[in-house]
């Protein structure tokens, strides 16, 4: 238990020194990308091997490291899911990709016993070998602050954390700086809120502190429900206690003693290392009562989502947390009076509190030298899509759209050429070519008629149809409309129901004005976000692909040859040797014929998934 | 199907969380990871004890998606069709399942209550899209004939899950 400033230093170098006297470390990731790739099963096999050939080992860090020890981790997510399971070597700094349970004797006894390095494991481009992370040209242009510890540290150790300077910006904070301070520190560093509106954090947390209620809530948003984005789920999995060290700086500057983490049920491992960071925090004295003999006391909770998108809208959110169905309210009140039961309420989303403690650590000025003027700091972006290189990146803001897609993101996969990026989700807008070289910031994007969202982007080659992307945000937003605003619930249905018309080849004159129309309507009458930002999608998939929902409407062809119902697919009967090896694969048993005869598909029934092609040999398939 | 009604645990699930109506998704929550499903037998005693009404239980029970008034199968197959999936081709998967299990959009849940399956808008796993869970557990970079083969496992009782 930490009763002072001194002890929280004291441990704190106790441990720096410990970390620093392993000999080796070894950390597999253990973000949701690399679990689903079996590094668990790694993890304890490299732990078996440790332990029978009788190395030294230390699973946790221990205060009594003496200095001969091999530290064992499970880490957070690194981001780059796609070349994973990742296991990391420290001193050196390699990175082994790709890593599967029959490599951890190599690694054992070649990297950890001998010092050699493993050059099958290591990442490869264009025959180069890539042995330390800062060499991939995926990790090059990115600059990780926020992401910092994700990939680098134990993220099931709060002893980790301290040892890297974990809990410095509370403690300065605590003990440096009053609440005006804290919030004047905040507003100078000219951090924006980066769950999507951009609204300057510390002048809600200003607006709060002058509110004469005695009980305020801190809420931190976790509900990251834009399909496409896991920025928020890698920080709570990778460096939960950045997090809580956000909040309860939050906490601090504006007296509230209560802090409530919404975390959407799709992240069962986000809860659980949340739930780990808290129980530790506690234990150590870092959170409760009077923490670190001073008069501030704070509580943290977990509330946990049941699958509502409009959850992350601030007021749904706390309607959740107070146990009601999450529906946005008319504002104002606004939360920062009337929030969470009630009262007064500081409501960000993850990645803004995990800002905080650097910002407090490292000051003002070194914050406004990262990025932009009118958008300072970095900017994590979720990189998806047809694209070569996928997985969460980090940079600062001003960064082009074409460095992200062509530097970080390697171009587009299998040949394809680029089309366009949506950006934001759902409730963001579609860039194109002639966008991509627009600085990324707050207000750059909206005035190109996107927005920065919470920092999904989704790559989309030129066999994407825009038309069905259209539909497919449209259907999204229509499944998560709660249902009180009439525009809304109604308006989403019908423009689903004109886009669904048009990719099915029924498309009639006028739909595109009265798509626009409705998206006027939808837009100007709705409460809440999802609402306002609902027709976004298609507002600027008409405006930059205007010719494609033509195509669709008057030939009823798609030009990106993507829409099933407008495609054929047909067997040549002059190639067709009638094998039958297609009617195996056909899920809805379309294809019929004698043996040694031509083959047909049954029109009706075809639902063009396009199965059967590849598997004729001799090419008597194809989509006409 | 009926559901023996058993205030015991029900109790249980409600003291951990606390008998006030903000506790109320997090009980729900509780008493699904046991049955699976909502009973709704369990509901008269939950609002009595919570101290609101049953029509405010239904109220949240049918706002989120992810409770369910309908017993669902041994295995929960999810097909994610957030945007990365869907544009790295989802839906061949999602037909591919709903055909072999004999499912439809309608109809989530086969009959002997071994399979539902679902879609879900985003778990997060991106860079290894596309992916499906079964009862949570990621499986990634799935393909049509993956699916199957995965499925033909999870009948066979090969796989864990």
């Amino acid at each position: 238990m930490l009763k002072s400033r001194e002890d929280l230093k004291n441990r704190r170098s106790l441990y720096a020194k410990a970390l620093e006297s392993q000999t080796a470390k070894i950390l597999v990731c253990a973000g949701t990308g690399c679990v689903a790739g079996g590094s668990l099963e790694i993890f304890d096999t490299l732990k078996a091997m440790i332990e029978t050939r009788d190395i030294p080992c230390s699973i946790e860090l221990e205060e009594e490291d003496n200095g001969d020890s091999v530290g064992l981790k499970k880490s957070g997510c690194h981001g780059f899911c796609e070349i994973g399971p990742l296991v990391r070597i420290e001193p050196q700094g390699w990175l082994y990709v790709k890593v599967k349970q029959e490599d951890c004797e190599e690694i054992i006894d070649q990297t950890i016993l001998k010092g050699e390095h493993i050059e099958r494991l290591a990442y490869r481009k264009n025959g180069d070998i890539c042995k330390k992370q800062d060499e991939i040209p995926f990790y090059k242009k990115q600059t990780r602050h926020v992401l910092q510890h994700c990939g680098q540290i134990d993220a099931t150790s709060i002893n980790e954390y301290l040892a890297l300077g974990g809990y410095s910006g509370l403690e300065k904070a605590l003990f440096d700086m009053t609440g005006d301070e804290i919030i004047d520190e905040i507003s100078e560093s000219g951090l924006r809120g980066r769950g999507g509106g951009g609204f300057p954090v510390g002048r809600k947390w200003g607006q709060v502190k002058k509110q004469t209620e005695p009980q305020k809530y801190v809420v931190c948003n976790g509900d990251e429900g834009d399909p496409g984005a896991f920025m928020d789920r890698s920080i709570m999995e990778g460096d939960p206690h950045s997090v809580l060290e956000g909040m309860m700086i939050a906490g601090l500057s504006c007296g509230a003693d209560q802090g409530y983490l919404y975390v959407r049920a799709e992240y069962p491992l986000a809860v659980s290392r949340l739930q780990t960071a808290i129980e530790q925090a506690t234990e150590l004295g870092l959170l409760g009562e009077q923490i670190l003999g001073t008069d501030f006391s704070f509580y943290l909770h977990i509330n946990q989502g049941a699958g509502a998108f409009v959850c992350g809208e601030g007021s749904a959110l706390t309607a959740s947390i107070e146990g009601k169905r999450g529906m946005p309210r008319v504002k104002p009140p606004r939360t920062v009076e009337n929030g969470l039961f009630n009262k007064p309420t500081v409501l960000n989303n993850v990645e803004t509190f995990a800002n905080i403690p650097l910002i407090i650590r490292n000051g003002n000025d070194w914050y406004r030298s990262i990025g932009s003027e009118r958008s300072p700091g970095t900017k994590a972006f979720a990189l998806t899509g047809n694209i070569v290189n996928t997985g969460l990146i980090e940079v600062p803001m001003g960064t082009t759209l074409r460095e992200v897609i062509f530097d970080i993101g390697g171009g587009m996969r299998d040949g394809g050429t680029f089309k366009g990026v949506q950006i934001g989700g759902p409730s963001g807008g579609c860039l194109t070519e002639k966008d991509l070289d627009l600085p990324l910031g707050f207000d750059s994007l909206k005035e190109a008629g996107a927005m920065i969202g919470s920092g999904g982007l989704v790559v989309m080659d030129d066999k994407t149809c825009m038309v069905e992307v259209a539909r497919f945000f449209m259907n999204f937003t229509q499944n998560e409309s709660c249902g009180k605003c009439v525009p809304c619930r109604e308006g989403t249905k019908r423009m689903l129901g004109i886009l669904e018309r048009i990719v099915s080849g029924l498309g009639e004159e006028g739909d595109i004005e009265l798509l626009l129309e409705l998206a006027d309507t939808v837009s100007a009458t709705s409460l809440c976000g999802l609402g306002k930002t609902a027709a976004l999608p298609v507002i600027s998939t008409i405006e930059n692909f205007r010719s494609e929902y033509e195509a669709h409407i008057r030939e009823k062809r798609c030009p990106a040859g993507a829409c099933s119902k407008l495609k054929r697919i047909e067997i040549d009967p002059e190639l067709c040797r009638g094998c039958s090896k297609c009617t195996k694969v056909c899920p809805v048993t379309a294809i019929s014929g004698k043996i040694k005869e031509p083959f047909v598909i049954d029109q009706e029934k075809c639902i063009k998934c396009g199965a059967c092609i590849p598997t004729c040999p001799f090419q008597a398939i194809s989509e006409v | 199907m009926s559901h023996k009604f058993d205030s015991y645990t029900i109790d249980e699930i409600i003291d951990e969380f606390g008998a006030q109506p903000s506790s109320v998704i997090a009980i729900l929550q509780g008493v699904q990871e046991k049955h699976r499903y909502l009973p709704k037998e369990y509901f008269p005693h939950i609002a009595k004890r919570l101290g609101v009404s049953e029509a405010s239980l239904y109220s949240v029970a049918t706002f989120y998606e992810n409770f369910s008034l309908e017993p669902k199968g041994k295995y929960v197959l999810k097909v994610c069709d957030g945007t990365a999936c869907h544009v790295r081709k989802s839906i061949p998967i999602l037909d591919r399942l709903r055909s072999e299990l004999n499912l439809s959009e309608e109809k989530c849940t086969t009959d002997d209550l071994s399979f539902t399956l679902e879609t879900v808008s985003c778990l997060g796993a991106c860079g290894l899209a596309p992916v499906l869970t079964v009862n949570d557990k990621v499986y990634p970079a799935m393909t049509p004939d993956k699916a199957s083969e995965l499925l033909k496992q999870l009948k066979e009782g090969l796989v864990d899950a």
